[in-house]
């Protein structure tokens, strides 16, 4: 049925005659008979465009599209705007390979050359790449990358999320680097904790900032502690707060990743997100991925190639610090329609508003009956715990359409907000909250 | 292809340049050549052993990095730091542009001179 | 123009309203200091000057795009529809099982066909790519020995004809590597292979067809060998298309196997991503799989953690959206459509060989799989005219080029792969522009050496770029 093959049964036979063959079963004359298939594979028949997308649909129609979502964790739903979804839909950008004929990918080198501007702008930084899969990928090559010949270990915050930690840890399942997870204190890094753990052979320091629970961390404190022992200071961050909260420059970063996901991607499932990392000059050739860079034709014009590429998998082989070949183009360029689209005013319009709804919730929720776990700053995610049980309270806001904060253990919850979340809508979770508690059998 | 008499030669197209207790390293203008526009290098630290046949820098142009086999065993002394700023200085002055200074160093004598690398050089085209 | 030099102070987009809650002030300790530039452009100059960025790309949906060993078959628009669904992009990753259990059924239905398509016995979605797949598959390799309690096998046998991603993987995954070189036919040396094999192989990482688009067909002596030294044998799927629904990597031996969905099955590549990477395996390595599988029937779908899972290789679950398009056209295709798609890539291909053999020199005799290479040197030591000018040559063709100087034991190569679905008519100009181009390489090399003329930009100087890297807008300037 629906193939996509424009040669009708009598143009490819024809083919066939032109080039030699008589039947296609010459063409695959190197195959071993005894390999090959001897009977169709099991799988359904083609379907028709139609029968396909009613299907499709019905699978969609399984899955349930909350009207709100409190839930953050690492995936955030934030406004996008119309214009996002328009530009990513140009076939020139989607149907494009990896932009190696610069003459005509000059479209995509420029986004991509965009996007490390803007990704430089946020971090602080002096070199972005052109990405790489997701934030937690973006950790772990950040950690590779600053391996040393006697520093082999990695020390990573408890408080980084549960999803970068276990990535760290199977890459270093690979590439065999000691981590040593630092544990927590009052919802932060214990910092006691760290000054112990550093000594000549540790790499670098990872934390997540502002941390899984939503706390802001004593960067500053940290990367100087880090750079004392002469390890690298990793930070991971939500690149929407970076509007306010300090750059990771200003803490004192070597190297600064995240996921963009909050800049313009849809929740999805999960993905495809993107991975951002931005470093200093120092560092720029120890950086994995592609990097665009800028420069001249014969006549003088600007243009953007592909650069650097010596440090790659393509040229350096067993010898290049990482294997990744692609980045997340396409994703690149959903943050940079989306950052051109908000602008700084825009952006910060959505750090502020997520931000003030997150604490606007905590308070109401506290008035509702729950404690709040965070004792210092927050950002727009936090922690709640209390005297109902995590998943009565979840039912009860799912029961309403409402997709409420993610339980971490029976009592606790890890709430968010995004300038998505209404005033209206927050106090009806209060209210359910309120119920909830009220009712409970403590 | 400029060859310089006073100075030592490996196959792998390295030169030698003895300069009191210091061993001089660096490509050929032959190697130079071959390997195009140069547009960086990675150097050893100071202190790292080097041996004879085997890599301890490597050069890269925009499609290709190979690497630099050390014509000397010794221990690096002092590394070409505008080398890292200046790569195409390789490409100018290949004899000018030294990798490393290396000391404590020997295997030199096994080297060619300036005449049989310019034999070496005419067999291999 | 770069969109910050079009910026203008105080310009934007209304995109949100007024904040309805009171806003809250950032601990000074935290605040930032430093000014946020990005840009300050109107709705419509973003507009402008993405759709005026767009005009500057060339993608398979735009013309022909032979470029070898990428697959660039057309990328359906009813994949687009499908992965545009609300009940699909809206739907968080750590939502309850209860609620995505569409989202869970695709997983499910993907694994299934992808494991009849390949021959294996379990598979992930998880990895991003094909590079990030190749990872996944040698972890699975490494947790298997360590888990026999086999410690000696710290290499992985890699044919120089490989991809670059290969080695480097193997590396990545704590290998070394050992190279062995390939026949005078392109295919695994099999006295070399003998002589490489022993008990600290863990495994061979093939392509097969191999990259020289020839099908190796002493496969099983080839993984039998490695079998008999107690490695595993590692299918780099990234030609797949030549051989689905004729022959499966779990019936030529292998035990892992990564997919590029971006490739085979038909989803968008973006400009260089997102791809999609899953990696199936027999039934030894499914306990070493990712953390996220799916189990259970309808209604009652979950995900659950096999027994001695390698943890996770990224966030959630892989690129759903860029999966669920891949799943979409295994469903439109089916069984008859998957194996009419190799038939058809197959037939183009040997068809443009056939008819530019007369005038290039074909770095392998004999009928090819979905891609050939031809080897230029000799027309550039005729002409001075080199792969490369032939490939900015098309450029003014309106016909993006074949992969170059891959693979690296070819000199002066172009590696052709034109895919099913391209029409007889697109092959035939495609096949006369290339006999054009021969012919002006005889007659005129000098135009072939300014060329493209036609382009938004002529050839770049990529020496310039690397020596003194401009890597981003300087706002200070």
């Amino acid at each position: 049925m629906g193939g996509y093959i424009p040669n009708t049964t009598d143009e490819r036979q024809t083919m066939l005659a032109a080039s030699g063959y008589d039947t296609f079963a010459e063409l695959f004359a190197d195959i071993p008979d005894d390999l090959k298939l001897q009977t169709p594979l099991d799988l359904p028949a083609g379907k028709s465009e139609c029968e396909v997308r009613q299907l499709m649909r019905d699978l969609a129609a399984q899955n349930r599209v909350y009207r709100e979502i409190f839930r953050g964790a690492g995936a955030y739903r934030h406004y996008i705007p119309a214009m996002v979804t328009n530009v990513l839909a140009k076939e020139n950008f989607q149907t494009a390979y990896t932009p190696y004929q610069a003459e005509i990918s000059q479209g995509i080198l420029q986004s991509i050359f965009e996007y490390q501007t803007m990704i430089c702008d946020l971090t602080g930084m002096d070199v972005s790449n052109a990405s790489v899969y997701d934030g937690a990928n973006a950790a772990a090559e950040a950690i590779a990358m600053c391996r040393g010949r006697k520093q082999h270990k990695a020390l990573v915050a408890q408080t980084a999320s549960p999803a970068v930690r276990q990535t760290i840890a199977t890459y270093a399942f690979g590439n065999e680097m000691t981590i040593v997870e630092i544990p927590e204190k009052d919802g932060r890094v214990d910092l006691a904790a760290l000054e112990a753990a550093l000594d000549e052979s540790v790499a670098c320091v990872y934390i997540q900032h502002p941390n899984y629970y939503g706390n802001l961390e004593e960067a500053a404190k940290i990367g100087e502690l880090a750079h004392a022992a002469k390890a690298k200071f990793i930070m991971g961050v939500n690149p929407m707060t970076l509007a306010l909260v300090k750059s990771p420059r200003e803490y004192g970063a070597d190297i600064a990743v995240g996921d963009g996901q909050p800049l313009g991607l849809p929740l999805g499932f999960g993905g495809p997100y993107l991975g951002f990392m931005a470093t200093t000059q120092k560092l720029m050739r120890q950086l994995p991925g592609r990097i665009v860079g800028q420069t001249t034709d014969a006549g003088g014009k600007t243009g953007y190639v592909l650069t650097l590429q010596a440090r790659e998998q393509h040229i350096r082989r067993e010898k290049a610090s990482s294997n990744i070949c692609s980045n997340q183009a396409l994703c690149a360029l959903a943050v940079g329609v989306y950052l051109s689209t908000m602008g700084p005013g825009g952006l910060r319009q959505v750090a502020e508003q997520s931000m003030a709804k997150a604490h606007y919730l905590a308070q109401a929720l506290v008035d509702a009956g729950l404690a709040l776990e965070n004792t210092g700053g927050f950002f727009h995610e936090f922690v709640t715990t209390g005297p109902v049980r995590a998943e009565v309270i979840l039912a009860a806001l799912d029961a309403a359409g409402i997709l409420g904060g993610l339980a971490l253990d029976e009592q606790r919850i890890l709430w968010c907000c995004t300038e998505m979340n209404s005033k209206a809508a927050i106090d009806e979770v209060a209210k359910i909250v309120r119920e909830v508690c009220a009712n409970a059998d403590i | 292809m400029e060859i310089r008499e006073n100075l030592r030669y490996s196959e792998d197209h390295e030169w030698v340049l003895i300069e009191d207790d210091m061993a001089l390293v660096g490509i050929t203008d032959y190697a130079q050549s071959e390997l195009g526009d140069l547009v960086f290098v990675n150097l050893p630290e100071e202190g790292d052993e080097v041996v004879v046949g085997e890599a301890f820098a490597d050069v890269e142009s925009v499609k290709a990095v190979s690497d630099v086999l050390s014509p000397v065993n010794g221990t690096v002394a002092e590394i070409n730091e505008d080398l890292l700023d200046a790569p195409e200085h390789i490409n100018s002055d290949p004899y000018e542009a030294w990798f490393v200074k290396v000391q404590d160093f020997d295997g030199e004598k096994d080297l060619m001179s300036a005449a049989e690398y310019q034999a070496y050089i005419d067999g291999l085209s | 123009m770069l969109i910050f030099e079009q910026s203008k102070t105080g310009r934007g987009t209304d995109v949100l309203g007024a904040c309805d809650v009171p806003l809250v002030q950032l601990d000074v300790a935290h605040k930032r200091a430093s000014t946020l530039h990005l840009a300050e452009v109107s709705e419509v100059d973003v507009d402008r000057h993405y759709t005026a960025l767009a005009k500057k790309c060339h993608g398979v949906n735009d013309g022909f795009y032979p470029l070898g060993s990428c697959t660039m078959k057309y990328n359906p628009r009813l994949n687009e529809a499908v992965a545009n669904l609300p009940g699909f992009t809206d739907i968080h990753p750590l939502q309850p099982a209860a609620s995505v259990q569409g989202a869970l059924a695709v997983m499910q239905m993907l694994e299934v066909a992808l494991c009849e398509i390949t021959g294996m016995d379990a598979l992930t979605l998880q990895p991003a790519a094909g590079a990030h797949g190749e990872l996944t598959g040698l972890l699975l390799i490494k947790a298997y020995y360590q888990a026999r309690g086999d410690a000696k096998r710290r290499k992985i046998i890699v044919p120089d004809s490989a991809h670059g991603t290969n080695p480097a993987s193997a590396t990545m995954a704590g290998y070394t590597i050992v190279n062995v070189a390939s026949g005078p036919d392109g295919c695994v040396d099999l006295s070399a292979l003998e002589a490489a094999c022993n008990e600290e192989v863990a495994g061979l990482m093939l392509t097969n067809p191999n990259t020289v688009g020839l099908f190796d067909k002493n496969i099983r002596a080839i993984t039998e060998l490695v079998h008999n030294c107690g490695g595993l044998c590692y299918y780099d799927g990234a030609n797949l298309n030549a051989v689905m629904g004729q022959v499966r990597p779990g019936d030529m031996g292998f035990d892992v196997v990564h997919l590029n969905l971006h490739k085979t099955f038909s989803t968008p590549h973006g400009g260089g991503g997102p791809g999609s990477g899953p990696v199936g395996c027999k039934a030894i390595l499914a306990d070493f799989l990712p953390n996220v599988r799916v189990a259970g029937e309808d209604g009652a779908r979950h995900f659950m953690r096999p027994a001695q899972s390698i943890g996770e290789v990224k966030a959630f679950y892989g690129n759903f959206l860029v999966y669920l398009r891949a799943l979409t056209y295994i469903l439109s295709l089916g069984a008859e459509g998957i194996k009419e798609a190799s038939e058809n890539a197959v037939l183009n291909a040997n068809y443009m060989r056939v008819a530019l053999a007369d005038l290039y020199k074909m770095a392998y005799d004999g009928t090819c799989m979905h891609e050939f290479v031809m080897d230029l040197s000799e027309l550039k030591k005729a002409t001075g005219v080199s792969a490369l000018d032939i490939a900015k040559g098309l450029l003014d063709n309106g016909i993006h080029p074949p992969t170059m100087y891959f693979p690296l034991i070819v000199h002066e190569a172009l590696m052709i792969e034109p895919t099913e679905t391209e029409s007889r008519e697109t092959l035939d100009a495609a096949i006369q522009v290339f006999r054009d181009l021969y012919r002006a390489a005889q007659e005129s090399a000098d135009t072939l050496h300014a060329a493209p003329q036609t382009t938004p930009v002529g050839r770049l100087d990529e020496v310039q770029a690397a020596r003194k890297p401009v890597l981003r807008y300087d706002f200070d300037q």
